[in-house]
């Protein structure tokens, strides 16, 4: 049943990266990537989190009886993400700020449970080490392009660099939340389409 | 009933050691999490109401009770006498509350100026209200303790256009620290006798 442990590594980066293959947390997807170091931010605690959760899961697989498995995923996956939360509000406050709500909110997130009850929970530690750095990643690079192209066309700057110069307007269209959407399901669209063949 | 005891004692370990874990970091960090909240948040708003003060406001602060809470109060030193204060207040802005510091003048109660501090106002609309000085900028010399409203309520502030619900906000914020102001003079002034050198 176990595959390669490279193989579980490189799925969450192209074949089943998260947002646009699996289609799953989609919450904090939508709502905090305005802009590419918001999307990055996020992605990163949701990395921590679910990799912390997914070695905790698949150590303690044997222990936790299977029908309160979800409640003690639910339990390791907040305590992670409540440590998260204190140590971003201690050594990153900018970016805390920026996110605020959605930090939280990472408990509730489909893909770091899915994963837990998915993979971690029938898998040895160090697949499931490899497949909740791999889904992270991929999971970082999906909001950090999202992120990018929102603050390039929403607002004209990257990273607080002006890309088009003065006299580009900004759409801030993309900067709201029905913007999140049609970027996403654009950039859905082109990954469909690049691998259709 | 072997099961049960299980699942019982799996959840409740596993809830304890979680439990543990994360009071123990909260305590860890409550002092470096506070610290960053005046750096980040209020550090540079109460620098730019009490521009040109020879003290640190942040580092020269004390707290009055009033009520049930208790208020921090930022000190400003001008010409070598604590002049001035800076406090917080908050006002219902159009996606919960907004947070606004005020500075005033204790010899005639003007008011330095006014910065918007937390808030969750839609970003390029009612986000102006922290961004664009033009429209905190009207608060600056005028008495703390009258009252504001934006100019559709038939008030004395121009409001931001297409944030009327975010300015009235602010004016809120800053008709609140009138009151406040009002009502603790007594003990403001009395507190401030100790920086006086």
């Amino acid at each position: 049943m176990a595959k390669s442990i490279a193989y579980e590594f490189g799925k969450g980066l192209w074949k089943e990266i998260p947002p646009f293959r699996l289609v799953l947390g989609l919450c904090p997807v939508l709502a905090v990537t305005t802009s590419l170091q918001n999307g990055v931010g996020m992605g990163l605690a949701t990395t921590f989190v679910l990799v912390c959760s997914n070695i905790l899961v698949s150590m303690l697989r044997k222990v936790i009886p299977s029908k309160v498995r979800i409640a003690c995923f639910i339990i390791i996956i907040a305590t992670f993400v409540t440590v998260v939360e204190l140590l971003m509000q201690a050594y990153a406050y900018t970016l805390y700020l920026q996110l605020g709500i959605f930090i939280p909110l990472i408990v509730v997130n489909c893909l770091v449970l899915g994963r837990a009850e998915a993979f971690a929970y029938k898998n040895p530690i160090i697949h499931s080490l490899s497949d909740g750095l791999g889904m992270g990643i991929g999971f970082t690079l999906s909001l950090g392009a999202l992120g990018a192209v929102r603050e390039i066309i929403g607002s004209g700057e990257l990273l607080g660099y002006s890309v088009f110069g003065s006299s580009f307007k900004p759409f801030t269209f993309l900067i709201e939340a029905p913007g999140a959407f049609v970027c996403l399901g654009l950039m859905l669209a082109i990954m469909n389409l690049a691998s259709k063949k | 009933m072997r099961e049960m005891i299980k699942m019982v004692l799996v959840l409740t370990i596993l809830s304890s050691f979680s439990g543990g874990l994360l009071a123990a970091l909260k305590n860890g960090t409550q002092e470096k999490i506070e610290y960053q909240e005046l750096q980040n948040v209020k550090g540079p708003a109460i620098e730019k109401i009490l521009e040109g003060c020879e003290n640190d406001p942040i580092v020269d602060r004390f707290k009055v009770a009033d009520g049930e809470q208790e208020r921090s109060f930022f000190v400003g030193i001008f010409d070598g006498k604590p002049k001035s204060i800076a406090f917080e207040t908050y006002g219902k802005g159009f996606a919960g509350k907004v947070g606004v510091i005020v500075g005033v003048n204790l010899e005639d109660g003007s008011m330095l100026g006014a910065q918007v501090t937390t808030h969750n106002e839609t970003p390029g609309v009612g986000s102006k209200a922290q961004d664009d000085p033009s429209f905190v900028s009207q608060f600056a010399n005028k008495t703390v303790t009258d009252s504001f409203g934006v100019k559709p309520d038939g008030g004395n502030i121009d409001a931001i256009a297409g944030a009327t619900i975010t300015s009235r906000g602010v004016c809120m914020a800053v008709t609140e620290a009138g009151e406040i102001y009002k009502r603790l003079k007594p003990e403001i002034v009395k507190q401030l006798e100790k920086f006086n050198k």
